[in-house]
């Protein structure tokens, strides 16, 4: 059976009026909560208009879990109160810091994995689903720097916060595609030792080569369609996981609906036919 | 390494210039360290783009998006509400040198501001004629009203800031008869968006006194004081209808 969840979108204002009225099977909705911690006002408005008629996930860009400090109590209260407003499906974060020092920085910021990083990290996702009352997805953030002093490779990482933590995983394929370009690795290789029991979303995006140094450095830009490449991993990946709630993410250079539309019908398409591992081993 | 000392290095490293740290030098020499600057300052730029829209239009992309920058390596978002950064740019750009011959800008940055907070801000019921109608002329002068969550205003003497932030905003052609004298306006979100109009002296003084708390006698002093030629019920007519003041006892959510 398939899931209530198949493929979903990024919430874009600029083509709100659409997806308020598109009907399409398993279409969900995502959006940063970031955009939405209004005390009031048209924007709750909009997300409860939406939600009143789709499914809507949390995709969180800055509680900067991978930070050397607990999440912001004020920001996870917030976060907390929306989620009860909304009920979203699902709930992420990112493998990643962007807060530190009272400034904002606005990206997914990298870090060593060490042992203390690891247990830093377990932490503050454990504190966040203190708050929240339920499990949270970490999302594989994209790399584009050779950075010393790693104990732990990125899948074992992401395995042990699952172990500490309960938390589930959110398996973006495009940043695999790109970070095993930049710095070297096989993206195929990096996903066989991926945790897959654990993911319960995947996000799809566009990227695109850096105007100076070319193919040999990726950008997720989010800006264009979805490599033929990524989707290949893809097939591979729900291959083996079954059908999972997978996103397409465009944030940037956005095309009319239809056309967004058209690449979230080729990723509902590829879930329906999915079967689930076992099933497919019969 | 430590993760915080990671942390201290690599985020001055984003605004600013890297520390002298070697394995700063050693991020900071691989191509993909300009990944994350850049992503970093487009981010606040594209934030303060989108916050301050008037201000974009009157000086174009290119002149934004630079003052913005000098902006965000001075002031970077505190925390990841980008919708609400910028809070400090109106006051920026009035001390910004290449500004000096655009004196109008911060003042319709400030109403750029007001839009923001009034469009984030807490639901509330406002009052209006109909609970006007129910006061009686011996309680009404000590009854205490405060200014709706959502309602801003604002008042610029020197410049015809809201004339000019208000034919931006509605994409109308700027009177070129336009009198260039101070003015004020009052936005509130009576109903689900944003509106706007214009907002005299005696207007701005009437809130001023409701936003400290004062009852609607003082608050009336305080518009005729400024502005003795006032229509005080014309003034008080514009505020209802705004949905610019609430009960003192209403909650706000």
């Amino acid at each position: 059976m398939a899931p209530a969840l198949t493929a979903g979108l990024g919430l874009k204002p600029q083509h709100y009026d659409e997806a308020l009225r598109c009907t399409a099977p398993g279409l969900w909705w995502e959006v940063h909560p970031e955009n939405y911690l209004a005390y009031g006002g048209p924007r709750l408005a909009w997300l409860e208009a939406i939600r009143a008629r789709h499914p809507v996930a949390l995709h969180g860009v800055s509680l900067s879990l991978a930070a050397d400090a607990p999440p912001d109590a004020a920001h996870l209260a917030r976060l907390a109160a929306l989620a009860r407003r909304v009920e979203p499906a699902i709930i992420s974060e990112h493998l990643a810091w962007s807060t530190w020092g009272r400034q904002y920085l606005p990206d997914l910021l990298p870090f060593p994995r060490t042992q203390a990083a690891l247990q830093r990290h377990a932490d503050n996702i454990a504190r966040t689903q203190d708050v929240l009352q339920r499990p949270i997805a970490i999302e594989n953030p994209t790399h584009y720097l050779h950075i010393d002093g790693h104990d732990w490779l990125e899948t074992e990482f992401l395995a042990e916060l699952v172990r500490r933590t309960g938390c589930a995983l959110l398996l973006d394929v495009n940043n695999v595609y790109i970070s095993a370009n930049n710095l070297g690795f096989d993206a195929q290789a990096y996903l066989d030792a991926f945790p897959l029991h654990a993911v319960t979303e995947i996000h799809l995006a566009g990227h695109h080569a850096d105007p100076v140094h070319g193919d040999t450095l990726l950008i997720d830009s989010h800006d264009a369609p979805i490599a033929p490449a990524v989707w290949a991993l893809y097939a591979q990946v729900i291959a083996r996981t079954g059908p999972v709630p997978t996103l397409i993410e465009r944030d940037d250079q956005l095309p009319a609906f239809s056309e967004l539309l058209a690449e979230r019908d080729q990723a509902h398409h590829a879930l329906t036919a999915a079967q689930p591992e076992e099933a497919a081993c019969n | 390494m430590q993760l915080s000392t990671f942390q201290d290095g690599f985020s001055a490293a984003m605004l600013g210039p890297a520390t002298d740290a070697p394995w700063l030098s050693a991020l900071e020499s691989q191509p993909g360290f300009a990944v994350y600057r850049n992503t970093v300052l487009k981010g606040c730029i594209d934030a303060l783009q989108a916050n301050y829209p008037t201000v974009g239009q009157l000086v174009g992309d290119d002149w934004f998006r630079a003052a913005a920058a000098v902006f965000a390596r001075t002031q970077p978002p505190r925390n990841g509400l980008l919708v609400s950064y910028g809070e400090g740019f109106a006051d920026f750009l009035a001390g910004f040198a290449p500004a000096a011959e655009l004196p109008y800008l911060s003042a319709v940055a400030r109403l750029d501001r007001c839009w923001t907070e009034c469009h984030l801000a807490a639901n509330a019921t406002p009052v209006d004629c109909q609970w006007l109608a129910q006061q009686t002329p011996d309680t009404l002068p000590l009854v205490h009203l405060r200014p709706h969550p959502a309602a801003r205003w604002s008042w610029c003497d020197e410049h015809p800031a809201y004339a000019l932030w208000h034919s931006h905003r509605e994409v109308l052609h700027p009177n070129e008869a336009l009198e260039w004298t101070g003015d004020g306006a009052l936005l509130t979100r009576p109903r689900a968006e944003v509106v706007w109009r214009p907002l005299s002296r005696a207007g701005v003084a009437f809130l001023d006194a409701c936003a400290e708390g004062h009852t609607l006698e003082t608050a009336a002093t305080s518009a005729l004081n400024v502005e003795p030629t006032a229509d005080f019920a014309a003034l008080i007519s514009t505020l209802l209808d705004a949905g610019a003041l609430i009960p003192t006892d209403s909650r706000t959510g």
